[in-house]
């Protein structure tokens, strides 16, 4: 990423529409103030039935004559309101406790309720329902249409959902608004910069109301300014009440939850919760002004 | 309200009045339980389809190429036939539905087409003697010949028929100068002539003169042109043919005492089939024909005549639909290529529609709707190519262009059919696509 882009618009400067999309900064900015949150709200529901409650759940996958064990009896619930990460190396099983938990893939054994209902034995047409409007998946690739719109991409779990014409225009528009892509909602995605595809992909998630984000490593492909962005529009969501199960492998990116959870050899091997997650958005800030800073030595540099 | 962000709650209560006007009042509560019902997904699918085929239109058109050449082939043929079925039938009917026509040959041979002028046996004394049948009330012999024509400088080569004076009536000719020969001139076997309207255009045009009472010259010999008949219209050259007395030609022309066919006119069509018989037992008697034994001519209703001719057009149209057929298949499989490349390239883009919720059916759907309209366009584009042939075609021959609703509507079957068989199995096997595996396909 070219460095000499990291100038905060404060200082009067017109930022030269940077490659990740600076000016969403300010959408991200009111989105606290925008949101109806009632805290008290959000904690008595903490108690009320959890979002993810598996028990025991196992997966075996025969590749040729052996089998492999790729969970071996996973326990865990997420409420109503948690930011969890799943960590661990590859071949932990971290990436078949997402598949199952996003509904793409059905357990060898044990049971999975979701949002108080059993799903782990559903019927395939069953799962996409649930896919579509339950659990909004964000992926390290973006996974994105090319040929179509942002605002395009954003309306298809809509088309699929059977919401009509008009509501999925509106509703698509708005949540486009919210991850401050409001003025790129008819770029095509190789028109968009890394972070900002990764925001549709987030629109796309949020735009059926799921009762969980699934996001597998979101930040994956993104520069470290971009992913502290992505990190402040789901933390911005975790605020309004928005259960997040995200995968990573970076501490950095993981201590933004409020919880992790370490995956080793198909079991959870750490499940902890984070004393004081970290905030994006601060986060974000000090690399504004650092890069700022060093900005504005370099054009003193230049014009003396 | 304390849990409204439990999906199963908020259904029941899906327009719950915002607190606050601003959109993010946590779009959970907003968009929940405002899923109408799954209804409308062929439209949109329709719409995923075309523009997948839009977004490859070279590939797309190609595709449609290989089922417009079949159903404009299928549409040629079926113009050709029916043009070709209309002007038979036509043909036939002119003559009435109570001629019937005797030919010679074994009635074993199949059909009038086959048989005629195999065999030789039918003579003018048959002929003499149908007419004593009762309910006949006219009876000719007709003998055919391709001769060329002269008068003065002008030359025209044609069909020339010996007929005698019932034949007028039979066929419903009408005279447009002077008259039909007289019974004398048959019986003396006069070198007289009767012109078509396309014989005396060409002979006498050019000179301007009036046909009647000029001498012409058929074959090495001159006939005196009595009449001149009316157009038939029409098509296929009805016009163009020169009647002389059945005699004259027999002696003058074909030097023969066998005649080609006698067609027998009968009083009423009711009595068609008691008038083929009778003529059926006199013309055995008069050829010594023991019961029992195989006919050495046959006796055929102008009706029978039609469903014969029906039978040919049919048998026609079965061998040139045939044909395009396998043109259709090709261009089916074709199809079926092209769907298959289509999936396989946008493996990820079916895992991506799985994961926000499309069923299996919706992805089938929508490759089974984009080889729909894939040949259903080359339907279309080969209607109206294969209406454009037929046309053409008709019209060099002079056959009538006929346009039928199963003409119109087969095109749009056919694609459909070849579009739903030869697409489902690429649509089927791109909705069993693991989304898992989908999704990690580059």
């Amino acid at each position: 990423m070219a460095n000499n882009d990291y100038r905060p618009s404060q200082d009067g400067a017109q930022p030269t529409s940077s490659q990740d999309g600076s000016p969403a900064i300010y959408d991200l900015a009111t989105i606290p103030q925008m949101a109806v949150v009632r805290p008290e709200e959000a904690h008595t529901t903490l108690t009320s039935t959890p979002i993810v409650a598996v028990r025991n759940l196992t997966k075996i996958y025969i590749v040729g004559q052996t089998r492999v064990h790729a969970l071996q009896g996973i326990s865990l619930t997420v409420k109503q309101g948690e930011f969890v990460t799943v960590m661990g190396p590859s071949g932990s099983g971290k990436s078949t406790f997402m598949n199952l938990i996003g509904c793409l893939d059905r357990p060898t054994q044990g049971e999975y309720w979701l949002a108080g209902k059993l799903v782990s034995h559903l019927s395939n047409d069953e799962l996409a329902d649930i896919r579509n409007r339950q659990v909004g998946f964000v992926f390290q690739g973006y996974n994105l249409l090319t040929r179509t719109s942002a605002l395009g991409n954003v309306i298809l779990p809509m088309v699929y959902a059977g919401v009509s014409r008009d509501e999925r225009e509106r509703r698509g528009r708005s949540v486009l608004r919210l991850v401050g892509l409001g003025d790129r909602m008819d770029h095509k995605p190789s028109e968009l910069s890394g972070g900002q595809q990764q925001r549709v992909a987030i629109a796309r998630a949020l735009v059926n109301g799921p009762s969980l984000l699934l996001a597998d490593e979101p930040t994956g492909n993104l520069d470290s300014r971009t992913s502290l962005e992505i990190m402040a529009v789901l933390q911005a969501l975790n605020e309004q009440g928005l259960t997040i199960l995200m995968v990573t492998h970076e501490p950095d990116i993981a201590k933004f939850a409020k919880r992790q959870v370490a995956f080793r050899d198909g079991r959870i091997v750490r499940d902890e919760p984070v004393l004081t997650p970290g905030s994006a958005k601060e986060d974000w800030t000090k690399l504004i002004k650092k890069a700022a800073a060093e900005h504005k030595i370099q054009v003193k540099e230049e014009t003396r | 309200m304390s849990s409204s962000l439990q999906p199963n709650q908020a259904t029941q209560s899906p327009a719950r009045p915002q607190a606050s006007p601003h959109f993010v009042a946590t779009p959970l509560q907003i968009f929940h339980g405002q899923s109408t019902r799954r209804g409308s997904m062929i439209g949109a699918n329709f719409a995923i389809a075309l523009e997948a085929l839009w977004s490859n239109k070279l590939r797309s058109l190609l595709t449609a190429l290989g089922i417009f050449i079949g159903v404009a082939a299928v549409i040629a043929a079926l113009t050709l036939t029916q043009g070709a079925g209309a002007f038979i039938t036509g043909s036939i009917s002119s003559l009435g539905t109570n001629v019937i026509t005797v030919i010679p040959g074994a009635p074993t041979t199949r059909g009038a087409f086959g048989a005629t002028g195999t065999t030789q046996s039918l003579t003018q004394a048959d002929a003499t003697a149908l007419l004593h049948i009762r309910h006949v009330t006219a009876v000719s012999s007709i003998i055919s010949l391709s001769a060329q024509v002269v008068y003065g400088n002008q030359n025209w080569n044609t069909r020339v028929q010996g007929v005698n004076t019932d034949f007028q009536n039979i066929q419903g000719w009408q005279m447009a100068q002077g008259t039909w020969f007289s019974e004398a001139d048959n019986r003396g076997g006069l070198p007289v002539a009767l012109l078509g309207q396309t014989v005396a255009h060409s002979l006498f045009d050019a000179s301007g003169t009036d046909p009647v009472g000029q001498m012409i010259r058929i074959r090495d010999q001159l006939y005196r042109v009595v009449g001149v008949l009316q157009a038939k219209g029409g098509s296929f050259n009805q016009d163009d043919i020169v009647f002389v007395p059945i005699n004259t030609a027999l002696i003058r022309l074909k030097n023969s005492t066998f005649v080609d066919q006698i067609q027998v006119q009968a009083d009423s069509s009711d009595n068609v089939n008691e008038v083929q018989q009778n003529i059926t037992t006199v013309v055995e008697r008069l050829h010594h024909i023991p019961s029992g034994s195989p006919d050495d001519f046959r006796a055929i209703s102008s009706t029978q005549l039609l469903q014969t001719a029906q039978q040919f057009t049919q048998i026609l149209t079965s061998l040139l639909v045939g044909i395009a057929g396998i043109s259709l298949t090709v261009g089916g499989i074709g199809i079926m290529n092209i769907m298959i490349v289509s999936v396989t390239e946008r493996t990820r883009e079916i895992g991506i529609r799985m994961s926000i919720g499309a069923r299996r059916s919706d992805i089938r759907n929508q490759f089974l709707i984009e080889a729909l309209v894939l040949s259903l366009i080359g339907g279309v584009i080969g209607m109206l190519i294969g209406f454009a042939f037929g046309f053409l075609i008709t019209n060099a021959t002079g056959l009538p262009f006929v346009i039928t609703t199963v003409s119109i509507l087969l095109p749009f079957v056919i694609s459909s059919i070849i579009g739903i068989v030869f697409g489902l199995y690429p649509a089927i096997r791109a909705s069993r696509l693991d989304p898992i595996v989908a999704l990690r396909t580059e």
